[in-house]
């Protein structure tokens, strides 16, 4: 088989080729997971800031995420879910990375600012009414490798926050990058709400367009 | 009949197998668990270094008084008992109790340190007291002894520890928190105080050190927190 490849991509693969497929499935119960079992491990302070210095502006000091949303029961099963879960999602998301750039994928689904910014402009545009019709796509839109960009950097954001979180003395240059150990905890929560907010928003566009979703199954034909 | 027989036996073994199966995939989350934590302490040793110190924080983030939370698992404060001291002992040349003044007359050191805990908050304060290095100096601790044991009078609590965390040049027995003596909220009369480890780690109400070949456990890490606890 010839694998030619064109700017937009490697030709004579599949919309969602099976590793891509797979990684994308592990992923949804293991961030389900980490974000319940991290929800928990924040019921135990629900606050932002050190003690005695709260963040004055986190509207939400001293209120707990609700109990649907908290997964591991108590503070120390919660913990140990965290810990565990996270390697399989850091080995998931480095199998997929090290996929994408061994066999060029990353070409049609990351946002190049060259490439894709006209066309991420031009489908707000679109999507604001301002444009009667979106514009022309070849595999994914400018907007839509934008989202998947910035969610894969939240991912990295989330992993080394986390690590700063964990081990503030042993790795105390990374905690030092997010402004210290309670800067990194503010880091990380706001790491998750800004991926819950990228998972609905990709659901009810998945739901719009249910061809990406059969894709995502199936793989898609080969183009 | 005996058809029926089969059928049965093949449903009963189907039954059987079948909740055998649940019970077994019931245990594999905590199978999955003890795997991952043994592989999470793994790293947590392998990455802590001895000679890493901990940045001392600036004064101006030092925690108010009485924003700084305590606490102790005994239903009231515990008061240290009269003519108290502190027994050493375990695997070491010389067992000695020691007085507070005792103890105070050893090498001070002073450190301000960020506190963390495991329920996620930090707090910062500066505490005095003796390195469990001169300590174990002092008492002839054996090299044999890869552990520490530390007990406490609240109620029994306590926890021990790896001796290259518990000999860490800014592991100390606290007798004084932000320059006053140690309040009995704190662990008065002494503490074990230490960045290299989470809060429950750091055992107040001291009343015994033991030097010891094995870990022995301790009060949340026997209810399932984590054993090593570095940071």
């Amino acid at each position: 088989m010839v694998s030619t490849t064109t700017a937009d991509g490697p030709k004579g693969r599949q919309a969602q080729p099976l590793l891509i497929r797979l990684a994308h499935w592990v992923n949804v119960p293991l961030l389900v997971l980490m974000a319940g079992s991290g929800l928990q491990i924040f019921v135990a302070y629900p606050m932002l800031g050190p003690r005695g210095a709260l963040y004055p502006w986190y509207p939400l000091q001293g209120s707990p995420p609700p109990t649907w949303l908290r997964f591991g029961g108590w503070l120390a099963g919660a913990r140990h879910w965290h810990f565990a879960l996270a390697w399989l999602l850091i080995v998931n998301a480095g199998v997929y990375l090290v996929y994408l750039f061994v066999r060029g994928e990353w070409r049609r689904r990351f946002f190049l600012p060259r490439r894709d910014l006209k066309n991420a402009v031009a489908m707000v545009a679109y999507y604001l009414r301002i444009h009667r019709t979106p514009p022309p796509t070849e595999f994914y839109n400018g907007l839509q490798r934008l989202a998947y960009t910035v969610a894969i950097l939240l991912g990295l954001i989330e992993v080394l926050s986390g690590l700063a979180i964990y081990k503030p003395l042993q790795l105390h240059w990374l905690t030092s990058i997010f402004g210290g150990y309670d800067g990194a905890r503010t880091v990380h929560l706001l790491g998750l709400v800004l991926l819950a907010l990228f998972t609905a928003n990709h659901l009810v566009l998945v739901a719009l367009h249910p061809r990406t979703f059969i894709d995502m199954l199936t793989g898609g034909k080969r183009e | 009949m005996s058809d029926l027989v089969t059928r049965r036996t093949i449903l009963k073994a189907a039954v059987a197998g079948a909740a055998l199966a649940a019970s077994g995939a019931l245990g594999v989350p905590s199978r999955f668990l003890r795997a991952m934590g043994a592989w999470n302490q793994g790293i947590d040793r392998l990455i802590f270094a001895p000679d890493r110190m901990a940045p001392e924080p600036s004064l101006a983030e030092v925690t108010p008084d009485g924003d700084f939370p305590s606490y102790f698992i005994s239903s009231t404060m515990p008061f240290p008992p009269a003519n108290w001291m502190l027994k050493v002992g375990g695997l070491v040349a010389h067992p000695t109790a020691f007085s507070l003044e005792e103890l105070q007359r050893m090498p001070r050191t002073d450190m301000r340190l960020r506190h963390h805990c495991v329920e996620g908050w930090s707090a910062v304060a500066s505490w005095h007291g003796v390195r469990m290095r001169e300590l174990a100096n002092v008492v002839g601790a054996d090299r044999r002894a890869r552990y520490v044991e530390f007990r406490s009078f609240d109620n029994g609590y306590w926890s021990s520890w790896d001796g290259e965390s518990a000999l860490h040049n800014q592991t100390i027995l606290a007798y004084g928190m932000n320059g006053d003596p140690l309040y009995p909220d704190h662990g008065a009369p002494l503490r074990l105080y230490s960045p290299v480890k989470l809060g429950y780690k750091m055992v107040k109400y001291l009343t015994e050190v033991n030097f010891l070949p094995d870990p022995t456990g301790g009060y949340w890490e026997n209810q399932g927190y984590e054993w090593f606890a570095g940071l």
